[in-house]
C-alpha cells in the first residue's frame, strides 16, 4: 500500500494493483457450458516451467486425440495463441463484445466507481482463539495460571455435559478465499496499466487478486 | 516494469517537485491552505521544527511552538497540496535529530542557539 492525495489534498490510502494485460483464453457458452462466461489470463509463465495443461490452455497442442478429432472433422476449439499464463480466473456475466485472444487491459475498469477484489488471504497457519476468533483471552493477574490466552469453558456443566458441534476453537486461519466488497476507484492508469483502490485488499505483498465492478446493490 | 517501480511511480504522482526544504531546529512559518466555505485562505503556522518522520510521500514533520503558556504540536505531511510552502525564518545549533526535549522545558530554556550561515 501506498497513498497519495486527492483534489481537497486529503490523504488517501490506496493498494496499487497492476491489472493486466489478459489475455481472454476461453468464452463460456450457455450452449456448450450452460452458462456464460469470460476466461482471463494473466501474468506469463515460462513454457519451461507450465504444465502442458497450461500450455494446451493458450495454443494448440498435437496430440493423438486432436489429430484423430481433426480427421473425423472436428472443428478445434480457438486458442488465444499467447504465452502460457500463470493466473487464469473466469468472470461469469455476458461474453457479448470479447473474443478469444483478445487483449484486455486495465481502462475496462474505467468508470467502475466502485469495485470488489477476490483472493486468497495470508495464511496464518494453527492460530489460536485472540487471533481467529477474536477471543479476550483470560485475565493477566488475579490467579490466571499459563492460560492468558486460552478460551474459556467449551462443554458448559452437568447438562449438557458435552461441547456442542460448532464451537469456536483454535485452527487453521487463513488462506482461504476472501472478498472485499465495494472499494473505491481511485484511479484508473490505463497507460501504465495500474490502477489504485482505496484501502487493502487481501492476500500476500505481490500476491494475485480478481478485480471486478461491484456487485453491491445500491 | 517491477512491483517497486510501479509503487514509485505511483507516489511520485503525488509527491512535490520541489519538496521545501528546512532543517531540523529551524524556525518556520507554514503557510497551509485553508478551506473556508468555498473560499480558500492561507493560514500560517509558526514554531520550531523538532522532528521528521517517515520517508517518500509518508514524510511527514513536526512543528513545536508555545501559545499563551501551552505548548501547541502540529504534524504537517511535507508532500501535502495544503502545506503551500515553508518559510525558514532563524536556524538553530542542534546536535540531534528529534528536539523532543524541549517539551519538557519552559520559558527562556526552550530558546535554540543560533546558526549563522
Amino acid at each position: 500500500m501506498t497513498q497519495v492525495y486527492d483534489e481537497a489534498g486529503c490523504v488517501v490510502p490506496v493498494t496499487v494493483i497492476e491489472a493486466g494485460p489478459c489475455h481472454v483464453l476461453q468464452l463460456r457458452t450457455v450452449e456448450r457450458d450452460g452458462y456464460e462466461a469470460v476466461q482471463l489470463g494473466f501474468s506469463d509463465r515460462s513454457r519451461e516451467k507450465a504444465s502442458r495443461a497450461d500450455r494446451g490452455r493458450v495454443g494448440g497442442l498435437a496430440s493423438k486425440r486432436s489429430k484423430k478429432l481433426a480427421a473425423a472433422g472436428a472443428e478445434a476449439v480457438p486458442k488465444a495463441d499467447c504465452e502460457p499464463k500463470a493466473f487464469v480466473r473466469e468472470l461469469r456475466g455476458s461474453t457479448d463484445g470479447y473474443e478469444v485472444g483478445q487483449e484486455v487491459k486495465a481502462d475496462v475498469l474505467d468508470g467502475a466507481g466502485t469495485v470488489d477484489v477476490v483472493a486468497l488471504s495470508k495464511g496464518r497457519g494453527y492460530a489460536g482463539v485472540m487471533k481467529r476468533h477474536n477471543f479476550s483471552g483470560q485475565r493477566a493477574t488475579h490467579g490466571v495460571k499459563k492460560v492468558h490466552r486460552h478460551a474459556g469453558g467449551t462443554g458448559c456443566s452437568a447438562y449438557p455435559s458435552r461441547t456442542f458441534k460448532g464451537r469456536r476453537m483454535s485452527g487453521r486461519y487463513g488462506g482461504g478465499q476472501v472478498t472485499v466488497r465495494n472499494l473505491d476507484l481511485v484511479r484508473v492508469d490505463a497507460e501504465a496499466g495500474v490502477i489504485l483502490v482505496r484501502g487493502g485488499v487481501p492476500g500476500p505483498n505481490g500476491g494475485y487478486v480478481v478485480v471486478r465492478p461491484t456487485n453491491m446493490l445500491r | 516494469m517491477n512491483k517497486q517501480q510501479i509503487l514509485k511511480q505511483v507516489a511520485e504522482s503525488s509527491m512535490k517537485a520541489e519538496p521545501p526544504q528546512f532543517e531540523i531546529g529551524d524556525t518556520v512559518d507554514v503557510h497551509t491552505k485553508i478551506l473556508e466555505g468555498d473560499k480558500e485562505r492561507i493560514q500560517v503556522f509558526t514554531g520550531t521544527v523538532i522532528a521528521r518522520a517517515g520517508s517518500g510521500i509518508e514524510e511527514t514533520f513536526t512543528v513545536r511552538r508555545i501559545v499563551a503558556g501551552e505548548g501547541v504540536e502540529r504534524k504537517f505531511p511535507i508532500h501535502s497540496p495544503r502545506v503551500d510552502k515553508v518559510e525558514v525564518k532563524r536556524s538553530s545549533v542542534v546536535r540531534r535529530a528529534k528536539l523532543y526535549f524541549l517539551r519538557d522545558r519552559v520559558g527562556k530554556a526552550v530558546r535554540l542557539k543560533e546558526r549563522r550561515r
